[in-house]
């Protein structure tokens, strides 16, 4: 059913309607309102045979989560930011055990400084940690994520991470197809576990595995991210058949056929990102985007295929793996490994901290790694004067103080209040 | 995964074969049968079965064992069992074998109340009558797992949680933690300098903290009393919503004693008044169990290398009198002395 509504009550909804029987709720923003949703619908009986925890933390969030799934139930919780690193450990604990639970992340930076707008660096915190992770562009991609990513934690005894960036998805109001509860049930079967706590037939589950087999283990892990390489299309294919619209997928290409400059960005972020290739192709630039939906597993073979033709590869990405540059872009460059004239791979962090990216700023972007390429990492809209100001002043006082106080007073300097 | 059922249900539960008949030596057997333990009966569970590789007189094995089969027998084997990583998960279970032989989960070292009470929140809504345990050392429970264990006790979620207190971090090699008690020696509180081993002053008595919670049961109990520890779980078992049992076990490793004096030291630490036991419910303490005779703490110190400095060259350091006076002081406010019938 069409409905105007906002992303986070769309998605509430969506996890409703995946019937799951254990929700753990934690407040953090840009989260809140999904578990409010939630938690709603639960109070008020909507929500039929579901338990809805309220727990004093992140990592007591998960950890009842881990608990209800190793028990046989279906389990689900939210988090974003210092959040998701607070539960960090359990993040880590549920992959290694298995456990199918399905998290939403509503996407968010990481203090300090203390800021609660968006980016991807939560995400990219627990990259590793053995969840697979879907990134969701529009508000209806995360309904469609949502239902998808039960089906395949469940057939692969994984979680499942589904990123949506906060505010910009989690609080914007638009347009969105929700599913009925015939067409979820037909898609998403209860759950049947493949290991369960059961007094009947009692097994020891998370014993301790010495040097002897934990290599072994972690293998068969990468083994089965690497199945959902497999299982996401097909599911998607599957959804896309009861739904009657495109669902999912690992990636999404747009325009780049023939594209000599081919972007890659994950995220909401891909719908600017296309408006500007639409302008750019207007132009006559050769221009495409790839939109990633699976940063885990990392679909390497498709992106191979599709960045391969293209001069110019352009990664957009909202993090910063500080000392090294793009992560996204590392892994762009990892796929495209020992490619014979291979892509020039340009890196762009963009939209730290919840910084709007601008179609302009794209452009100029786009262009310039045509025109006038730069090594590294490319800092988007980085005001230079505050932070060449900022260098100097930390070289010449040893007693300097806090980075973020020096910058925000400086901006404040050049952009004084009008008087009275 | 490992799965308990590759042993005959009976072979794993080695059901108890009475040689010495009409002898004192298996539990009891003489006293009526609704006084004999549930160690006593040939139905015992068994749950934490032998093979398992904890040090010669481990406090923590007895206990677990024995609160573990009053639980089982209590739920009739419809149990499940979280554990906090610790000296307990690790010699309890190294893949591919297990002690266990009830469902069991180990998840992280902080968190074991809150997988807990998941799993007691798939069995409500899965409408299972499969009741759940929680289990840790002093250190998962009363530092690390804290915040999650004051959050089931919030919650009043159906979880009896039982704390094996050794006062240390034994597992990763005897460590101070928030139970260790004063002046005893630990490898980060060691004895040397002028104020040798854990200061004064420090420290959580937790089932006072759990009594804060207005929780419906909280207990302390002791090795040395292996009848009334059982006939605390039996009795945490009959009620419902957050439970709490602490359960003073010695450490033959960790507190540098002897494997054969962990039943008396655990004794000697009820009878000094230096571990009280009591009873409280929903807020209030109901019962304490009453010293006979109070015996010196010094009894108690003497046979602990932990303690050893304490008697360096022959005399007391003045820091016994410190600890007797702990020990007098819990004696009068929990009225340890006196007759059993006045509790």
């Amino acid at each position: 059913m069409l409905k105007q509504i906002e992303g986070s009550q769309a998605m509430a909804q969506a996890i409703a309607l995946c019937r799951p029987e254990v929700i753990c709720a934690y407040p953090i923003t840009p989260q809140t309102h999904i578990v409010e949703g939630v938690g709603a619908l639960v109070k008020a009986g909507e929500l039929q045979d579901c338990e809805f925890i309220n727990v004093e933390s992140e990592f007591a969030a998960l950890s009842v989560a881990i608990g209800a799934s190793a028990a046989g139930a279906r389990a689900y919780t939210a988090t974003a930011s210092q959040g998701l690193l607070f539960m960090a450990e359990a993040v880590y604990n549920a992959a290694g055990l298995g456990l199918p639970i399905v998290m939403t992340l509503g996407n968010r930076a990481i203090g300090a400084p203390i800021n609660i707008w968006n980016d991807h660096s939560d995400a990219m915190a627990m990259r590793d940690a053995g969840w697979i992770q879907l990134f969701a562009e529009t508000n209806q991609e995360a309904v469609d994520l949502h239902i998808l990513a039960f089906r395949l934690a469940e057939e692969l005894s994984m979680p499942v991470m589904v990123c949506v960036d906060g505010f910009i998805l989690t609080h914007a109001v638009e347009r969105v197809d929700i599913p009925d509860q015939a067409q979820v049930d037909s898609f998403l079967p209860p759950y049947d576990p493949v290991q369960v706590l059961d007094p009947d037939h009692p097994a020891s589950i998370g014993a301790m595995v010495g040097p002897e087999a934990f290599t072994e283990v972690r293998f068969l892990a990468h083994y089965k991210q690497q199945q959902a390489l497999r299982l996401i299309p097909a599911f998607s294919g599957e959804l896309a058949k009861i739904f009657g619209r495109a669902c999912g997928g690992l990636l999404r290409p747009y325009r780049t056929e023939d594209a000599e400059t081919i972007v890659v960005a994950m995220g909401s972020v891909c719908g600017t990102i296309k408006d500007v290739v639409d302008e750019m192709r207007d132009e006559g630039v050769g221009i495409g985007v790839v939109s990633l939906v699976s940063y885990r597993p990392f679909p390497v073979e498709e992106l191979r295929r599709i960045l391969a033709p293209a001069k110019n590869v352009v990664v957009v990405e909202k993090s910063i793996a500080v000392g090294v540059g793009g992560p996204l872009a590392d892994n762009i460059d990892g796929a495209l490994r020992n490619l014979d004239g291979r892509p020039r791979l340009h890196s762009a962090i963009a939209g730290l901290g919840g910084r709007p990216i601008t179609r302009a700023s794209l452009r100029r972007l786009f262009r310039m790694a045509v025109e006038n390429p730069w090594q590294g990492a490319h800092f988007l809209d980085l005001n230079e004067q505050a932070v060449g100001r900022e260098i100097h002043r930390v070289r010449k006082i040893r007693r300097s103080g806090s980075t973020a106080e020096n910058i925000l007073r400086q901006l404040a300097a050049a952009n004084p209040l009008p008087p009275g | 995964m490992t799965q308990a059922k590759t042993l005959q249900p009976d072979e794993a539960r080695q059901k108890l074969k009475f040689y010495q008949k009409g002898t004192f030596t298996v539990g009891n057997r003489l006293v009526s049968e609704d006084e004999r333990s549930v160690q006593a009966s040939e139905d015992r569970s068994n749950a934490l079965t032998s093979g398992h590789r904890a040090c010669q007189g481990c406090g923590e094995a007895l206990g677990a064992r024995y609160a573990i089969d009053a639980a089982m027998r209590a739920t009739d084997s419809d149990l499940i069992a979280v554990n906090a990583t610790g000296c307990l998960e690790v010699f309890t279970t190294p893949y591919p074998e297990t002690s266990w032989q009830l469902p069991w989960l180990h998840s992280l070292f902080g968190n074991a109340a809150a997988v807990a009470t998941g799993v007691a929140a798939a069995m409500r809504v899965k409408k299972k009558k499969t009741r759940v345990i929680a289990q840790g050392g002093d250190g998962g429970t009363t530092d690390i797992g804290f915040q999650c264990l004051s959050g089931m006790f919030e919650r009043n979620d159906d979880v009896l949680y039982i704390c094996y207190d050794n006062e240390g971090y034994m597992n990763t090699g005897v460590q101070r933690s928030s139970a260790t008690p004063p002046a005893a020696r630990t490898a980060t509180t060691p004895a040397v300098g002028p104020a040798p081993g854990n200061v004064f002053g420090t420290g959580k008595f937790l089932p006072k903290i759990a009594v804060a919670h207005n929780i419906p049961y909280v207990a302390t109990a002791t090795v040395a009393d292996l009848h009334d520890l059982e006939r605390k779980v039996l009795k945490a078992m009959s009620i419902h919503g957050a439970r709490y049992i602490q359960i003073n076990v010695p450490c033959p490793l960790g507190w540098g004693a002897a494997s054969c004096d962990t039943i008396k030291l655990a004794r000697l630490a009820v009878e000094s008044g230096l571990y009280p036991i009591f009873e409280a419910e929903h807020g209030r303490v109901t019962s304490a169990r009453k010293i006979r005779k109070q015996v010196p703490v010094r009894d108690y110190l003497k046979l602990q290398k932990r303690f050893a400095h304490l008697f360096r060259d022959g005399v007391d350091d003045p820091r016994v009198a410190r600890l007797q006076a702990i020990c007098d002081a819990h004696i009068a406010e929990y009225g340890l002395l006196g007759d059993e019938d006045e509790a």
